[in-house]
Formats: structure tokens, C-alpha cells, sequence
């Protein structure tokens, strides 16, 4: 049975013109179709692969055979796996003479092939030939492989071809030499700069469609370079006005929009052109009133159209009139049923605040609610409007909002972007710093290395400088908090690397400095965590300067340092340690442990890391040193410069110029002569224009290295004269290990010093507080909470608007979704079990359903054409029939084995038809998804008399604290 | 670059049913791209958003019976205009094939692509008349038929089909 139907449609097909396929290829898709797991469908596709690597390769096919085999690559490709075997055939069939093949071997190649691929230069000159045809047919195959396949490279090879069908009569074709243009345009913008006039001399084509197809190019030429095309705003306005005014031919109507897909190109250029131009904004202003005037908006399209319109309104240069309609097509959106609808109204009111924030007032609940929305998407965009949205005054409240949702999902991806925004604002907002380091702190143990580790240092940073204030006192508190919770938090069980980064710092730097905690305590705890984690060098290396740290100031100040017997282990496990780094930085810390209390104070002063460190580039402090070495028989410094060694590479040279330019020499060259022979003729010779070549002035520098200042080479002190070359390669190989360390020897505060100064942080800090300057510090947070929570739980009194929301419910109601979900794919899975026939069904007559589910919006191909004027009826109609219909989809399903299924399958396709029919039939079903069942209120009550608020007083100081 | 960054078509079961795409991703991305998006559009109830936001970029789609047509754009790109060109697709495809099903699309995919080819080329939309397109790609199978050795007769196509 399903088979006849299979092949009905194939002949249906095949009598409609199309292309038909063996047996062996239905075979293969249906098998396809019927596989049962990825496993199976890899082993069809791997002996399908085998069969045509041997049948491509065969001599002499026929050309219908294999234009069959390059659709069956295609599918191969499309399934994921490798068909490049073929590729070359692909490429050959595009050279063939018959349209029919050429057409399947440009489709391959298109999929097949990206510009970079070395196969491209062998279709190149195809392309040109079949541009120059005179089917136009041809001409638009080439011109879709042109757009995908043409690189910088090959650009110029096709260019004065396309430029020429700009003017072909056709007008599809003048439409894909646009594109093409404009793929150029993109991938080089320099190779089609002078052909820039076109597009804008295309806009004014007498056909529709070559004009819309210009305002993609001209969109991105508009978007590099807005002032060179202020002209034509007035020429876009008019096409605007036309298109609004049904000017264009019916054929580019959709849905009753005449032409929206090219309002919407129009409107999103007129946004950038009006974007801060008050003169090209005024030209604007009425048209853009037009089109928000005869949108409609039942239609999906029409809300499309609308959604440009606030997004160029609040774009361009204000205009109270049109920003007034803007909120009232928002309002609607955010009161429709449509998550979509809400979706855009959220994502248009993040748009429109800019202009005006008085807006967000009266959208607050609907606000809440998205919020409170199981759906993640509808989330997601809530919270980036309350980023925009954010404030000194509710800065405390979205930051822990945003950071609980984080905590909750587990999308990496998201989950960064989302920390870094809290981040973000939390240094930008932060009403005092107690809360600040604790946002922080959660942020850091919930992301950890997901957070760019710039974020940690700017935290270290923020630490160490304090706010900003000249408030020395505040900035102790806020360390000694910072101290506090850390050694709270390390009792965690697994931090993120970072984190531990900021925190080692952070004790190391403040962990005695108050005198709250005694350097034993600190000191365990950073043993700990060297210890717990032990395969994390760089954590490792942060506890090592810290703990170095704590002795210092301990021995600075004059106490008796008393090293742990964990420590010691520690310090004896390092100073063995593979890693140089960790080793240098055990050996530093027994240094500084030897060292009396002035030495370790000068070296290792307390709270210093926001000091500068002056660097004496000339080490005069060496000079006492090298004045006594000199006394004592030692040579004096001479610079690079002014060195035997260098004037001898320079006579050589100098020697070659000099003969060089008598003409060229045909003997041999000589044997460079030994170093000190030439030394006669340095007085001679100017040194100036020499370049000295570094390798042979070694021996010279090592030689006198007893007097440099530089500690990077004392091993070559006692180096002589003659192994002169091996020295310098010593050299080279001693340089990664001495250089780092003699920089990592400046200890890490220095680095941590130097990374905090570069960052001009703070003077943002400064200027962003002082425009804010009307926070309130003063909110406790506890308080705050009580008061969200009150606001959360205890809108009961309030209409039905936000339905008994709060965590509670939110998170029943999505369980509640999930459960219903649940059954429904186990239904699959086991329908899918049960019943190995079952895609055919599924393939054969689902479609059935959709044309009925879909008619109410998408009808007009058959019943529209007839009942043009009568649209009413002809909804009516089509609820009509689709209410007629819906019987037989269910008899459609009435062999699917479980009853379940059916109605679960019937309900999507309701569903469906809803999201489609957009706002045609009101939905009743909220109460059903979301409604308080007497269980969860009851859990409810309970928790909001824990939570010691009265459920009857409402509170509506979220709104002011998220909106005010 | 492009507006749309590819487009997706996979049955409910997670099948692949056509793909395109207009930005560049290697094979390896290009699966782990649809088994990441199957399963997270999949499992997607049905009174949620159509669109998802997904790696930065957002992935607007729609659900015809057991299809789900998908297609990713960039942030700032206008939702609702991107699912109302998956439904002028969708549209072009039904009067193309005349109450297109899931069928059509398996065994022809090919076709699906020549009329992609019409409505996006390298990823911007560019065809707004259903009817202009539907008679371009007819144009180009007609001329196919006559150039066509065979001239499809019924008893020939039978045969083909029987064999």
C-alpha cells in the first residue's frame, strides 16, 4: 500500500517534468528512511559510498546515470559524511552541453565546493562560457555558482561579464548580477569600487524584484559608509511611499502586505540613514507613520513590518508622534498570547528605553512575566533588557536575578556571556563593596574558567585599589571582607582555577593585613589548596608567592616565623618541583625566609601593589660595585657600538662595497681573515653606518663580561677567548631559562601590579559613578530580598495578570511542561519501536494535516485566488475545512498503536496552527499550563509564611527597583 | 556576512532532510552544528518562541507536520521576517509540488534546492513573487523536458519507474 503511494507520487512527479530515479536510489532513501539508529544509517551510507566509488569510475556512463549518482553524492554529503570521491565528477559535469546536466553538476558543486576549494579554478572558465549564453536559464545557473564559488582570487575573470548582465532584458538574471555584484562586494570590496554607481542606478529598474535585490548591497554600502548615500534617502522614501501605497504589482503582495519583505529592507536602511540626522529623519517621519498605519496587524508579516518600524523609529532622530505609536505596537505585542510576539515586544521596549525610559513603567508586569516564563528564549531576551535597563538603584536585583538563572542552565556558551554581563555591571553599578565581592564571589564559583581570567584580574585589581574613594578605611573593609568570605569559600569542595587565582592573591596580599587572622591560619589554608590542587601549576605558583608573602610581613614585622610542618612539606615537594617556575618561586621563599626584617620590608613592603616600581634602566645602583672591580684589575665596559669586533664585520663589508662597485670580480673570494687582523684599520672607518651582525660579536661581549652590569650571563665570565663560537650558542640555549627568571624573580605582586596599571579602570569607575550620582547605597540586601520575595509571592491579591507566579509555581509549571513532554517522546520512541512501518505514515500523510493546520494564514494558492475580495469568508471557510479535516487526520493516526500518541500529536498540530493563525482565535489554555493547582498554592503559602511575609500585602517595590 | 547563515530541514526524528549553507563551516562543524540544534529545537514545546538563540547568533524555525524548517541569522536580524520566509518557502514548495509533503522533499531534494536557489542567494532574500518563482523554476524543468532525449511519455516514465 505505502509502496503505491510512493509510487504515485513518483509518477505524479515524473508527469509534473520532473526528474525521476532508479529503483536502487528509492531503495536507498527509503532505507534510509527506516533506519533505526545513526549506526545503521552510517553503515547504509558507507556501502552506498562503496557502490559509487566503483559505478563513478566505470568509463562511459550514460550522462542520465550520472546526473543520478551526483544526486546520490549530494545526499551522501547532506547526511554528513565524505563524498569528495566525486567532487571531480560534479565538476565535469558542469562543462556538459545539455542544461539538464549542467544545472544538477552547478547544484553540486555549490553544495559541495567552498571558494577555497582547489577544484573552483577548473569551473572558472565554464562559468564564463555559460555567462555569455544566450539561454538565460544557463546564465542564471552560472550566476548562483558565481555568488557561492568566485573568490578574491578569481574575481576578475567573471567580473566584466556579470557587470555586462546588469543590463540583460531578463530580469532574473539582472537580479542575480545584483547579488553577484554585491558577494563580490563582500568578499573584496576593492575589486568592484568603481562598479559602485550600479547598484544605485539599478534601484530605479522598472522590475520590483532587481530593486529589492539592490538594497541588499546598497544596505551594506550604507552600513560602512552612511554619509556618501544621504542623497538618496529621498529616493527611498518615495519607494517606500509607492510600496505602502499598493503601487507595485500584485504579484509581490504577501498575505494582503503589498510587498513587505522589500518595506522591511527600506525601513532598515532608512534607520541608518536617519540615525542622528535630524534633517534626513524629518524627510522620514511620514512615511514611516504610513506604513505603522496600514500594517495589519493579525498577520504575522504585518507584525514583522511593524517590528522594523520601531526599530527605525528608534533609530532615527526622535519624533514623539511616531515613538508614541512604537510603544502602543509594543504594548500590544507584550499583551499578545503569541510568545513570539512577546518575545519582539521585549527585544523592541530594549530598543525604545534609550529614547524613552518612561516606557518601561507601564510594561512592568509583562516584563515580570517574561521573566518568570518557562521559556528560555522569551528569558533570555528579558534579561537583556533589564541589562539595558540597569541601575545604581536595581542593580541588586537583576545581578542576583541574572546570577540565579546562570547558575541554572548549562550552556557554556550563554552562561559566559551572561557572567560576563553581570560582571560588567556589578563594577559599573555596585551599591557598596560587600556586595559587590559577593556577587563576584558567586559569579566566580559558578562560571569559573568560563569567565575571561581578565575578569579575575580586574577583580584583584579592584581589591587592591579599593573604589576609588580616599577613603582608606572603606577600602580596609572592603579587603577584610574579601578575606573573610575567601576563607569561607575555600572550604568549598572544587573551585575554578581562577577563582583560586584571586583568592591566593588576595590572601597573600590582605590575608594578615587586619589582624583578624593569624599567619598560621592563612598560611594552612594556602597549603591546603596547593595541596588539593595539585596538578594546577598556576594555582600552585599563586599559593607559593603568597605564602611568601605572609612570612614576609610577618618577619617585617618583627614576629617569629614558625613555618607550618605542612608548609615545609610543601616547600621541600616544590623545591624539587619539574616546573621552573614553581621551583624558583621555593627557592625565593627560602631566600626571603633567611633574610632580617629590614632586607624582607624593602623587598617585600606591605600593601604595595598598586605602587609603581620604578626600574632604573642604567642599574646605577650597580656602579659602586663595578667602580671596586675596576680598582681591583677588571676592564672597563665598552658598548657595542664602539667594539673591535663589530669594526671588523664593518671594514669587511665596507671592503666589498668598495670593490663591487669597480665591476664584477670572477676569482674566488678570499678567506675571511682571522678577527684581530683587521683591528689596524678601526680609526679608519666611520661606525656609524655599520650594522653590526650580532653572532660573531659574542666572543668580544663574553670576554668582557667580568665588568657588565647584566647577571643574565655571569656563567660566560670565565669564559676565554677561544671557544669562541660554542659561547655564544650557550648563550642562546641559557636565554629562555635565565631571562624568565631573573623577571619572575620581581615576584608576582610586580605582575599583578603591573597588569592593575595598565588598566584605567578606575577613572571609568569614577565618571560612571558620578552620572549615576543618585544611587542609593544604603539598601540592605537582605532587605531587598524580602522585599522581591514579597513582591514574588505575595501578588496574590492581584488580577490574574501575573498568575500566582514566583519560583515556586514557575518551576511547577515548566516540571509541569517537561512531564507532558516526557511521555510524548517516550511515545515516539516506542511508536518508533513498536512499529518499523512507521515513517512511511509519517512521511506519506503528515503533510495532509499541515495544509489544513496552516490554511487559516497560508490558504490563498487555491481557495484565496477565487475568494479575493471575500477574505472574511475565506477565513471562515478555511476554519471550516479545517474543522471538517481534523477528523481525518485523526483516522490518519488511527493505526499509530498507542491512543496517546494521537491526541498528543493533535494537539502540536493545534498548536501549530495557532502560532500560524497568529492572533485568529484567542487562547483559553494559559489556566491550564500555568493556573494554580491547590497543591502548589498550598507549598506556596507555606513557603511565603517561611519566608515570614504576609501573603496579602502586596508589594510593589520589585517594579520600582527593576523599572524606577 | 550573509543574512542567513544556512538553513536547516530536519524531521522530527532528528533526520536530516536538506541542508545549505551560506557561511562557511567545515564538515565537522556543519555536524556538530545539527546534532546540537536537533536536540535543542526538538525538544522544544510547542507554545514556545519559534526562535532560539544559539552561539551568539539566533536560529529561527518553524514546524510544518513532522518538518522543521530552520534557519540561522545574526543577532540584530529581524525574527519575524526570517519565519515568514520559511513560510514563503514553504508556500513556494506546496505550489510547486502541489500540497507538498514530507515525501516530496525526500526524494526530490534537489528540487527543494533549485527553489532555495531562487528565494536566498548567498544567504539574502531576494525573490518577494511566488508566482515568478515557481515559473522560473518551471521554465527551467520545461526546457529541461524538451531538451531531454526522451520526452517524458507516461509509458516511459512507468518504465523507468518499474525498473
Amino acid at each position: 500500500m505505502e509502496q503505491l503511494r510512493t509510487f504515485g507520487r513518483e509518477l505524479a512527479m515524473g508527469s509534473q517534468g520532473g526528474f525521476y530515479q532508479s529503483k536502487e536510489f528509492l531503495d536507498l532513501v527509503k532505507s534510509i528512511g527506516e533506519a533505526r539508529s545513526k549506526a545503521e544509517e552510517d553503515r547504509i551510507v558507507v556501502n552506498e559510498i562503496d557502490t559509487l566509488k566503483r559505478r563513478i569510475a566505470e568509463p562511459d556512463i550514460p550522462k542520465r546515470k550520472m546526473k543520478e549518482y551526483i544526486i546520490r553524492l549530494v545526499y551522501i554529503e547532506m547526511l554528513g559524511h565524505d563524498a569528495s570521491f566525486g567532487y571531480i565528477h560534479a565538476v565535469k559535469m558542469t562543462h556538459d552541453d545539455s542544461l539538464l546536466v549542467k544545472r544538477t553538476g552547478y547544484l553540486a558543486v555549490t553544495l559541495f565546493l567552498n571558494e577555497e576549494h582547489d577544484l573552483i579554478i577548473l569551473i572558472v572558465n565554464t562559468i564564463q562560457k555559460d555567462l555569455k549564453s544566450d539561454n538565460y536559464l544557463v546564465v542564471c545557473a552560472a550566476l548562483n555558482a558565481v555568488c557561492k564559488l568566485i573568490n578574491e582570487e578569481t574575481i576578475p575573470a567573471v567580473l566584466p561579464q556579470v557587470v555586462e548582465l546588469l543590463a540583460h532584458p531578463k530580469e532574473a538574471v539582472r537580479k542575480k548580477a545584483i547579488m553577484a555584484l554585491h558577494c563580490f562586494y563582500q568578499k573584496s570590496p576593492s575589486s568592484v569600487s568603481h562598479l559602485i554607481s550600479n547598484f544605485r542606478k539599478r534601484l530605479c529598474d522598472n522590475d520590483p524584484g532587481v530593486m529589492g535585490a539592490t538594497l541588499c548591497p546598497l544596505f551594506d554600502l550604507i552600513t560602512r559608509d552612511v554619509n556618501s548615500y544621504k542623497d538618496l534617502v529621498i529616493s527611498f522614501v518615495s519607494i517606500l511611499k509607492q510600496v505602502t501605497e499598493r503601487r507595485l504589482s500584485k504579484a509581490y503582495d504577501y498575505h494582503q502586505m503589498p510587498a513587505p519583505f522589500i518595506q522591511i529592507k527600506l525601513l532598515k536602511i532608512l534607520a541608518l540613514l536617519g540615525s542622528g540626522d535630524k534633517q534626513a529623519s524629518e524627510n522620514m517621519y511620514t512615511v514611516v507613520g504610513d506604513v505603522f498605519r496600514k500594517c495589519d496587524f493579525s498577520s504575522n508579516i504585518g507584525n514583522a513590518v511593524l517590528y522594523e518600524c520601531i526599530c527605525c523609529v528608534s533609530s532615527i532622530y526622535p519624533n514623539p508622534k511616531l515613538l508614541d505609536s512604537a510603544a502602543d505596537i509594543i504594548s500590544r505585542f507584550l499583551k499578545s498570547d503569541s510568545h513570539n510576539l512577546k518575545y519582539m515586544g521585549i527585544d523592541a521596549l530594549g530598543r525604545l528605553i534609550k529614547i524613552s525610559p518612561e516606557i518601561a513603567e507601564q510594561h512592568q508586569l509583562a516584563v515580570i512575566d517574561c521573566l518568570e516564563d518557562p521559556d528560555d528564549t522569551l528569558k533570555r531576551k528579558t534579561f537583556e533588557l533589564l541589562y539595558k535597563m540597569t541601575k545604581s538603584t536595581n542593580v541588586e536585583v537583576i545581578v542576583d536575578r541574572m546570577i540565579d538563572y546562570m547558575i541554572s542552565i548549562n550552556d557554556n556558551h550563554y552562561k559566559t556571556e551572561i557572567a560576563s554581563r553581570c560582571v560588567e555591571l556589578a563594577e559599573q553599578f555596585a551599591p557598596s563593596n560587600q556586595w559587590f565581592i559577593q556577587a563576584m564571589n558567586k559569579v566566580f564559583e559558578h562560571t569559573g574558567d568560563l569567565v575571561n581570567i581578565k575578569v579575575a584580574h580586574n577583580l584583584m585589581r579592584l581589591i587592591a585599589e579599593g573604589f576609588g574613594e580616599d577613603d582608606d578605611n572603606a577600602d580596609s573593609k572592603l579587603r577584610s571582607s574579601a578575606v573573610e568570605s575567601y576563607l569561607r569559600i575555600l572550604g568549598e569542595p572544587k573551585l575554578p582555577s581562577g577563582f583560586l587565582q584571586v583568592i591566593c592573591w588576595v590572601l597573600g596580599e590582605y590575608g594578615t593585613a587586619d589582624g583578624m587572622f593569624c599567619a598560621s591560619d592563612i598560611t594552612g589554608k594556602l597549603c591546603d589548596v596547593a595541596e588539593a590542587y595539585s596538578s594546577d601549576d598556576t594555582v600552585k605558583a599563586y599559593a607559593v608567592t603568597a605564602l611568601m608573602k605572609i612570612y614576609a610581613f610577618e618577619i617585617a614585622a618583627g614576629r617569629e616565623v614558625d613555618m607550618l610542618t605542612e608548609c615545609q612539606s610543601l616547600m621541600e615537594e616544590l623545591l624539587a618541583s619539574h616546573s621552573t617556575d614553581l621551583q624558583q618561586r621555593a627557592y625565593e621563599l627560602q631566600g626571603v625566609i633567611g633574610l632580617d626584617a629590614h632586607a624582607v620590608e624593602f623587598i617585600m613592603p606591605s600593601d604595595a601593589s598598586c605602587e609603581d616600581i620604578e626600574v632604573d634602566k642604567d642599574l646605577s645602583f650597580l656602579d659602586g660595585y663595578i667602580q671596586e672591580a675596576i680598582e681591583k684589575g677588571a676592564q672597563p665596559y665598552i658598548p657595542e657600538s664602539e667594539r673591535p669586533g663589530v669594526l671588523n664585520m664593518g671594514n669587511f663589508r665596507n671592503q666589498d662595497h668598495h670593490e663591487s662597485s669597480h665591476g664584477l670580480r670572477f676569482e674566488a673570494y678570499e678567506l675571511p681573515k682571522p678577527a684581530v687582523q683587521p683591528r689596524i684599520p678601526r680609526a679608519l672607518l666611520p661606525s656609524t653606518e655599520i650594522v653590526p651582525v650580532p653572532e660573531p660579536v659574542y666572543p668580544r661581549e663574553t670576554y668582557q663580561t667580568p665588568v657588565t652590569p647584566i647577571p643574565s650571563n655571569p656563567s660566560d665570565a670565565g669564559s676565554a677567548e677561544l671557544k669562541l663560537r660554542l659561547d655564544g650558542v650557550q648563550k642562546k640555549w641559557g636565554r629562555p631559562t635565565y631571562t624568565p627568571e631573573t623577571s619572575t624573580s620581581n615576584s608576582t605582586s610586580q605582575k599583578t601590579v603591573n597588569g592593575a596599571a595598565q588598566v584605567d579602570g578606575p577613572s571609568t569607575v569614577n565618571s560612571t559613578r558620578e552620572t549615576y550620582a543618585s544611587r542609593k547605597l544604603q539598601v540592605e540586601i537582605s532587605h531587598e530580598k524580602q522585599k522581591l520575595a514579597a513582591s514574588l509571592f505575595g501578588g496574590s491579591s492581584k488580577p490574574e495578570k501575573r498568575p500566582a507566579t514566583g519560583h515556586k509555581v514557575s518551576k511547577a509549571s515548566s516540571h509541569m511542561l517537561e512531564k507532558s513532554h516526557v511521555p510524548n517522546s517516550s511515545m515516539e520512541v516506542a511508536s518508533e519501536k513498536t512499529a518499523p512501518a512507521q515513517t512511511p505514515p509519517d512521511l506519506l500523510d503528515l503533510g495532509e494535516p499541515t495544509s489544513t493546520s496552516t490554511a487559516p494564514s497560508l490558504d490563498p494558492f487555491k481557495q484565496l485566488e477565487v475568494l479575493l475580495d471575500a477574505t472574511q469568508d475565506a477565513s471562515a471557510a478555511n476554519s471550516a475545512t479545517s474543522a471538517s479535516r481534523s477528523p481525518d487526520v485523526m483516522a490518519l493516526y488511527a493505526d499509530t498503536p498507542v491512543g496517546i500518541h494521537n491526541k498528543d500529536e493533535a494537539d502540536l498540530l493545534s498548536g501549530m496552527s495557532n502560532m500560524s493563525g497568529a492572533t485568529a482565535r484567542p487562547q483559553p489554555t494559559k489556566g491550564s499550563s500555568k493556573g494554580p493547582n491547590p497543591k502548589d498554592s498550598l507549598e506556596k503559602d507555606s513557603l511565603v509564611r517561611q519566608m515570614g511575609v504576609k501573603p496579602s500585602s502586596q508589594n510593589p517595590n520589585l517594579f520600582k527597583d527593576l523599572l524606577g | 556576512m550573509s543574512v542567513i547563515h544556512f538553513v536547516l530541514l530536519i524531521s522530527r526524528q532528528g533526520k536530516v532532510r536538506l541542508t545549505k549553507w551560506y557561511s562557511t563551516y567545515s564538515k565537522k562543524e556543519r555536524t556538530k552544528v545539527i546534532r546540537e540544534l536537533s536536540g535543542v529545537i526538538l525538544t522544544r514545546g510547542p507554545k514556545l518562541c519559534n526562535f532560539v538563540e544559539w552561539r551568539g547568533l539566533k536560529v529561527v524555525y518553524k514546524r510544518y507536520a513532522s518538518l522543521y524548517f530552520c534557519m540561522c541569522i545574526d543577532p540584530d536580524g529581524n525574527e519575524l521576517e526570517i519565519l515568514e520566509i520559511i513560510h514563503h518557502y514553504v508556500e513556494v514548495l506546496d505550489r510547486y509540488f502541489g500540497s507538498v509533503c514530507e515525501l516530496d522533499l525526500i526524494y526530490n531534494f534537489h528540487k527543494a534546492y533549485y527553489i532555495l536557489d531562487e528565494i536566498l542567494i548567498s544567504g539574502e532574500f531576494q525573490e518577494p513573487s511566488k508566482r515568478s518563482i515557481v515559473r522560473s523554476v518551471a521554465a527551467q524543468d520545461s526546457l529541461v523536458e524538451t531538451a531531454k532525449e526522451q520526452t517524458g511519455s507516461i509509458s516511459n516514465i512507468l518504465a523507468q519507474a518499474a525498473k
